[in-house]
């Protein structure tokens, strides 16, 4: 392997805020008759979670692809840490540690040998191999099951494995394509739960995924794709402002009280206020009001009996967005 | 476009690791029993044989591979049937495999290039294949010298030897275009099938159709043009020409793998042996033609997979 000192996931953190590590620039693949990915851009932050969201098809794994360097360029620049994956893709694979969509392994030998071909592909010293293949192992809670061969494990432990491999990359980036496809509930939760630790060191992820509403959860930032370009992108609040009207809506339940209905539309940040039934209010905000609406409330001298808050979803703000442009191919990039 | 590093960064770990995927499968298990069964019935059927017949042959150990004895075909026509199936058993499920066990885009995002992981996958089915190959040689002359009692001498063994590089090389065209198939297709299955069928065309109904084509699409009446190009087309066939370069070195009498003119025999004695050098040049646009069609069809994989989309 080539002289180059790779800082250990984590320190990218202190590199200071929002240093680009991936930016892509009107990046385009075509094929014979057909543009899968037609001309997006965005940029993702070190140490954030960025998610890709849309339906299958839309561009997310072309465009994974080509920032992997497996998929040649029809058009555009796509940069990893600077690198160029059509030029330098070892560079580039070196830097990210990539879980492709229902990941597969060799079935015939153990979890612990699968790591172990790996991290000689890598080119992991001898001497390291062993203890950073146990740690990784342990780290995604496969250690019980090191020595099981993989054509025994489910779904769940087969991604496990694939974050394992991440997590003993060392990768600054760990691209994750369709993490949490096919999954039951309780074994995507306890992948996302990984994912997260991940950015709690410092590792860029970035993530593609049709299930907006698991997503959503993770996701610091968003980009929406419709047949192969981004119709959205920013975070999950910044989309329902700008789709749904207003982001956050707030329910407010009351007895008695004075023209509550008139004070909570009074509130700076408001914008629509309504009643659906006698005692119960609804208001559109740009932010979360909570707080303010409750002390409105008491104010008011009405007694409060309860307050919550309904964040966007992404769901709703896709299906939103796109019955409202029924030719999204003509919608400029919003955000 | 010039990419950094080097293309074959990885080569060694792939190789080692298919090797060894290579040696423990079962499909290993079975290529031994099949040596061996092979290299039993073969010598003991050409030991037999080479007692009744020919006692004062000075090439007496080399009859060990050429001697037939009915219903048993002789150990080199043995050979010319069961390594093209030994090398597309090894060969047809090489990148296909990779593709349905999903493990493609995981290994190639590694920080190597395809170039290792094809090579790597060639060399490991070559290096297979050779060790069958070279206990079923080391099998059958350690038989011989315990059946037949005599020891071979100095040109018997590097014939022999040289016998067993033409055979690797024979077994490296297959395994070429086992991979090929197996970067064309998909399905395993529909990679070994095809294969297979261009296998039985090739070997056994190629060698019978190409005097057909030439006698219908050859205007000439002059015999020796015919023989000479249902020659030329019967050598498209690697099994022809693995058949003609076995020949010219087991057989240190043949002159020439082509029709003989009269005027070319001029002096010639009859049935004496050629030395050993010449024997490799008579054999040599065979072997070349061997080693160029394992190239060409590498090459053309090689190809294929570098155009080829990753995805599943």
């Amino acid at each position: 392997m080539d002289a180059v000192v790779m800082p250990r996931a984590g320190s990218a953190v202190s590199a200071g805020p929002a240093q680009t590590v991936i930016a892509v620039n009107g990046l385009t693949k075509r094929y014979d008759t057909t543009t899968a990915v037609d001309g997006i851009t965005f940029n993702v932050d070190a140490g954030e979670i960025f998610g890709l969201l849309g339906p299958n098809g839309a561009g997310k794994t072309t465009t994974i692809l080509m920032l992997l360097g497996l998929s040649d360029i029809s058009a555009g620049t796509a940069r990893v840490f600077g690198h160029d994956p059509m030029r330098e893709p070892l560079q580039v694979k070196r830097l990210i540690g990539y879980l492709p969509d229902t990941v597969g392994f060799y079935d015939n030998i153990s979890a612990a040998d699968n790591l172990h071909y790996t991290a000689r592909l890598i080119g992991i010293a001898k001497a390291e191999r062993a203890g950073k293949i146990a740690a990784a192992l342990e780290r995604v809670g496969l250690k019980d099951v090191a020595n099981k061969k993989v054509g025994a494990f489910s779904r769940g432990m087969r991604q496990r494995l694939g974050l394992a491999e991440i997590v003993m990359k060392e990768a600054r980036i760990a691209i994750l394509d369709e993490p949490t496809n096919g999954l039951d509930p309780q074994a995507s939760l306890e992948l996302l739960d990984l994912i997260r630790s991940f950015k709690a060191q410092g590792m860029t992820v970035l993530l593609s995924s049709h299930l907006l509403d698991r997503v959503q959860s993770i996701c610091d930032r968003v980009a929406l794709f419709n047949a192969g370009r981004i119709a959205l992108m920013g975070t999950v609040g910044e989309l329902g402002a700008q789709v749904l009207g207003g982001g956050f809506a707030v329910e407010v339940e009351a007895d008695g009280g004075d023209h509550l209905a008139r004070r909570l539309a009074a509130l700076p940040g408001v914008r629509q206020v309504t009643e659906p039934a006698p005692g119960r209010f609804r208001m559109i905000c740009d932010r979360d009001l909570r707080a303010e609406a409750a002390a409105e409330v008491v104010a008011g001298k009405g007694r409060l009996t309860q307050l919550s808050l309904d964040r966007p979803s992404l769901e709703t703000i896709y299906t939103r967005y796109f019955q409202s442009h029924d030719n999204p191919r003509e919608v400029p990039h919003a955000a | 476009m010039r990419r950094e590093g080097s293309a074959l960064r990885g080569l060694g770990v792939v190789t080692l690791k298919e090797l060894s995927d290579h040696m423990t499968s079962a499909r290993m298990r079975v290529l031994e029993w099949l040596v061996v069964l092979v290299a039993l019935a073969a010598v003991y059927a050409a030991i037999t044989q080479v007692r009744d017949v020919t006692a004062e042959d000075p090439f007496l150990f080399l009859r060990l591979f050429t001697t037939a004895r009915e219903p048993l075909p002789s150990f080199t026509a043995f050979l010319g049937f069961l390594v093209p199936l030994m090398a597309i058993g090894l060969g047809f499920d090489a990148v296909n495999g990779e593709h349905s066990r999903r493990t493609l885009s995981r290994i190639l995002s590694q920080p190597i290039y395809r170039d290792a992981l094809l090579f790597g996958k060639f060399l490991a089915g070559l290096a297979t294949l050779s060790v069958s190959l070279i206990v079923l040689w080391l099998i059958t002359i350690g038989l011989g010298l315990i059946m037949l009692g005599v020891p071979p001498g100095a040109e018997e063994m590097a014939r022999a030897f040289i016998f067993l590089l033409v055979t690797i090389a024979y077994a490296g065209v297959w395994l070429a275009l086992a991979m090929l198939a197996s970067i064309l297709f998909r399905s395993a299955a529909t990679a070994a099938l095809v294969t297979l069928g261009f296998w039985l065309f090739i070997t056994l109904i190629w060698p019978a159709l190409s005097p057909a084509i030439v006698t219908a699409f050859v205007p000439s009446n002059d015999e020796a043009t015919l023989v000479i190009a249902a020659q030329s087309l019967a050598r498209l066939s690697p099994s022809t020409l693995y058949g003609e370069a076995v020949m010219a070195i087991l057989h240190p009498a043949t002159r020439t793998l082509g029709p003989v003119y009269v005027s070319q025999l001029e002096g010639a004695v009859m049935g004496s042996p050629l030395s050993l050098w010449s024997s490799v040049m008579v054999a040599w646009p065979q072997i070349v033609g061997l080693i160029a069609a394992s190239i060409l069809l590498f090459v053309g994989g090689y190809v294929a997979f570098q155009r080829q989309e990753v995805r599943a």
